[in-house]
C-alpha cells in the first residue's frame, strides 16, 4: 500500500499566542509541489517547522509516508523528510565539502566514517548547485547567496524523498533562483520528490508549484491549486497591497498597482 | 573530507608528545633520574630514585595527565554546547561552586579528604542549580543557561573573595594555591583517570552527532539528532569531568578554553578527532606545565595554572595570528 508522502490531518498550530493554522488537513505525494504564501510573521516557517516534525502541532497529526513523527526517531524522521531553515550560524571553521557531507548523517552508522561513496554523493550535490569549485572552501568565506546554495548541497545529499524549504532563494540572485527552483521541480518530476516550499514571489510559486496555501495570519488558510488560488484578487487580499495580474506564454505575473 | 587514516595519525603524533611529557614529568626534579632507573622503577625493580619515581612523580603526573584531560575534554564539549568558541569548563560556575566549598574546607583546617569532599559537593551543587534555574520554565536555551551559569559563577566569587577575606594568615597559601590550581596535593590519581576513560567512552559514540549539534539545534534535529536528550547528557558529562578535575587539582584555568582551540587549529573541527585528541593534548600540556612549575625555581614551588596560561597564551595567540593570513 502506498503512503502519502507527508498528511497532515486537523492540525492547528500557534505560535506566541498567535494562531497560524487550524485544523489544516494536507497531504503531498510524489512528484507534488506545494508553495506556503502569506504576510510576514503569518507563520510560514513556524508551520513548516510544524510539518518537519521540530515542534509539535497544538492539535492534529501528522504522518511521513503513514507513520506519525512520533512513532520515528530524529534519525528515520530524516531519511523520510529534509528540512532547510532561514538561518545557518556556523561558530566553528568547517569547509564547503564538510558542510554538505553532513547530511549524510542519518545514512551512517554510529561509527561509520563518510565512505568514498558518500563523498561523492556530496560531491555531485555540490556541482548541481554550482560549488563544485569550492570543496575546500571555509565556509566564513562564502557569500551569503553561496552559503545559501550550500545549504541546498547539504539538503540534496540528504537524498530524502520529502523537501521542506523555508524560503530557498534568500540571498540567491535570478540566475540561481531559477536553477535552484528547476533543480526542485526536476527532483520532483524525475525523482518522485515531494516539495514544499515557503516562497514569496507568487509568480514563481505559480510556475514551479502545483498546489498553493494562502496563510493570512489569523487562523485561515486557503489551500487549492494555483490555478485557482493564486489570483490577483485573493493576492491583494493576502498581502494587502492592491496587485495587477498579467499573463505571459500561460505563465502569471503580478505587478503591484 | 573527514579522513580516519589521517585522525589516527594525528592522534599517534600526539600520543608520542604525551608520553614524552610524561618522561619528562618522572626524570625531572630536585634528584633527577636516569631513564634506566625510570624504566626499572616503572617495572616494579629497585633503582636508585625509584621510590622518588613511584610514590612522588608518578602519581602526580598521571593526576596532572587526567585533570588536563578531562578539562580540554569538557571544554571541547561545552563549546559545542553552548555553540560559543569562548566557553570553557568553568563558564557554567562548576569551579565556583568548587572553589566555595574548598576553600571553606581549608578555611576550617579539614584535611585533604575533606577539602577534596567540600570541593566536588560544590562543583555538584553549582551545576544542579545552574541546571535547575536555567531549566525553570522548560525553554533551556543557550543564552539562558549561560546567563545562569555566569551568574552563579558571579557570586561563587563574591563567597570566595569573602573567606578569603576572612581567611587566617596562614591558610592564605593553600587557599591561593587551590584557587590558582596545584596538583602537589593530589591524594590518589585513580579517581581522575578513571573519570577520563568513561567520559571519553561516553562522549566518543556521540561525536559525529555532536557534528551537527554545533552547527546548529534545528539542523541537527533535521538531520536526525535526538537534540534534547543528547544536551542534557552532554551537559552532564562536561560538569561531571570538570567536578572531577576540579576536585583532584583545583581550578587550573587555561587548558579546557585553549586546548580545544589548538587543536581546531591544527585538525579542524571534527569532534571524532577533536573530542580524543583534546583529551591527550590537554593531559600532555598540564604534565609539561606541573613539571616546568615544580622544577623552574626549585625547591620553591609555583602553581600550575600559572604555568598553562604562560606557555597557553603565547602559543594561541602565534596560532591565530597565523591562521589569520
Amino acid at each position: 500500500m502506498s503512503h502519502d508522502l507527508l498528511t497532515a490531518r486537523g492540525i492547528s498550530v500557534d505560535i506566541g499566542g498567535r494562531c497560524v493554522t487550524r485544523a489544516l488537513d494536507l497531504s503531498v505525494t510524489a512528484g507534488q509541489r506545494l508553495a506556503i504564501l502569506g504576510r510576514n510573521g503569518a507563520g510560514k516557517s513556524t508551520l513548516l517547522a510544524t510539518l518537519a516534525g521540530l515542534r509539535e502541532p497544538s492539535a492534529g497529526r501528522i504522518e511521513l509516508a503513514g507513520t506519525p513523527y512520533a512513532a520515528l526517531s530524529p534519525r528515520e524522521a530524516a531519511l523520510r523528510r529534509a528540512w532547510l531553515g532561514q538561518t545557518q550560524a556556523d561558530p566553528f571553521g568547517s569547509t564547503v565539502l564538510e558542510t554538505a557531507l553532513t547530511g549524510r548523517h542519518p545514512h551512517l552508522g554510529r561509527w561509520d566514517w563518510e565512505s568514498t561513496h558518500d563523498a561523492d554523493l556530496a560531491r555531485s550535490a555540490l556541482a548541481a548547485v554550482g560549488l563544485a569549485s569550492m570543496e575546500t572552501r571555509q565556509i566564513h568565506t562564502l557569500s551569503g547567496g553561496e552559503r545559501q546554495r550550500l545549504a541546498i548541497a547539504t539538503l540534496l545529499a540528504q537524498a530524502a524523498p520529502l523537501y521542506l524549504l523555508d524560503e530557498p532563494l534568500a540571498h540567491l540572485d535570478l540566475n540561481h533562483q531559477m536553477a535552484v527552483l528547476e533543480l526542485f521541480a526536476g527532483a520532483a518530476r524525475d525523482c518522485g520528490a515531494g516539495v514544499i516550499m515557503v516562497l514569496h514571489d507568487p509568480a514563481l510559486a505559480h510556475r514551479f508549484c502545483d498546489q498553493a496555501l494562502l496563510i493570512d495570519g489569523d487562523g485561515a488558510c486557503e489551500l487549492g491549486a494555483v490555478d485557482t488560488v493564486l489570483t490577483a484578487e485573493k493576492l491583494s487580499a493576502l498581502y494587502g497591497y492592491r496587485l495587477h495580474q498579467f499573463a505571459h506564454d500561460g505563465q502569471r505575473c503580478f505587478v503591484p498597482g | 573530507m573527514p579522513n580516519h587514516r589521517r585522525a589516527f595519525l594525528i592522534l599517534a603524533i600526539l600520543v608520542l608528545l604525551a608520553l614524552a611529557s610524561f618522561w619528562a614529568a618522572l626524570a625531572a626534579g630536585s634528584i633527577p633520574v636516569a631513564a634506566t632507573d625510570i624504566l626499572a622503577a616503572l617495572l616494579g625493580q629497585d633503582a636508585p630514585g625509584a621510590d622518588i619515581v613511584r610514590q612522588l612523580r608518578l602519581p602526580r603526573a598521571l593526576a596532572g595527565f587526567a585533570c588536563g584531560g578531562l578539562l580540554a575534554l569538557a571544554g571541547a564539549l561545552m563549546q559545542v554546547l553552548l555553540r560559543n568558541p569562548l566557553a570553557d569548563p568553568y563558564i557554567l560556575g562548576i569551579s565556583g561552586g568548587a572553589g566555595v566549598g574548598a576553600l571553606f574546607a581549608i578555611m576550617v583546617g579539614l584535611p585533604i579528604l575533606g577539602i577534596d569532599g567540600l570541593a566536588f559537593a560544590g562543583a555538584l551543587g553549582a551545576m544542579f542549580l545552574v541546571f535547575g534555574l536555567a531549566h525553570g520554565d522548560g525553554s533551556w536555551t543557550q543564552t539562558r543557561l549561560l546567563l545562569t551559569g555566569v551568574i552563579v559563577a558571579a557570586g561563587c566569587g563574591a563567597l570566595i573573595s569573602l573567606m578569603l577575606a576572612i581567611a587566617p594568615e596562614d591558610r592564605l597559601r593553600g587557599m591561593l594555591f587551590w584557587l590558582s590550581g596545584d596538583l602537589g596535593q593530589v591524594a590518589s590519581a585513580w579517581p581522575p583517570m578513571v573519570a577520563l576513560a568513561i567520559a571519553l567512552l561516553l562522549a566518543m559514540p556521540f561525536a559525529r552527532e555532536l557534528n551537527l549539534l554545533a552547527r546548529g539545534l534545528m539542523q541537527a534535529q533535521a538531520l536526525g539528532v535526538a537534540v534534547d536528550r543528547l544536551r542534557y547528557a552532554i551537559f552532564l558529562l562536561a560538569s561531571l569531568a570538570t567536578a572531577a578535575s576540579v576536585t583532584t587539582a583545583g581550578s587550573i584555568g587555561f587548558i579546557g578554553l585553549v586546548v580545544p582551540h589548538l587543536v581546531r587549529l591544527a585538525a579542524g573541527n571534527d569532534q571524532r578527532l577533536l573530542l580524543p585528541a583534546s583529551a591527550i593534548a590537554g593531559g600532555a600540556l598540564l604534565m609539561l606545565a606541573d613539571t616546568l612549575a615544580r622544577t623552574l625555581i626549585a625547591p620553591q614551588q609555583l602553581p600550575v595554572g600559572v604555568l598553562t596560561a604562560l606557555i597557553g597564551v603565547p602559543v594561541f595567540l602565534f596560532l591565530l595570528s597565523r591562521q589569520g593570513k
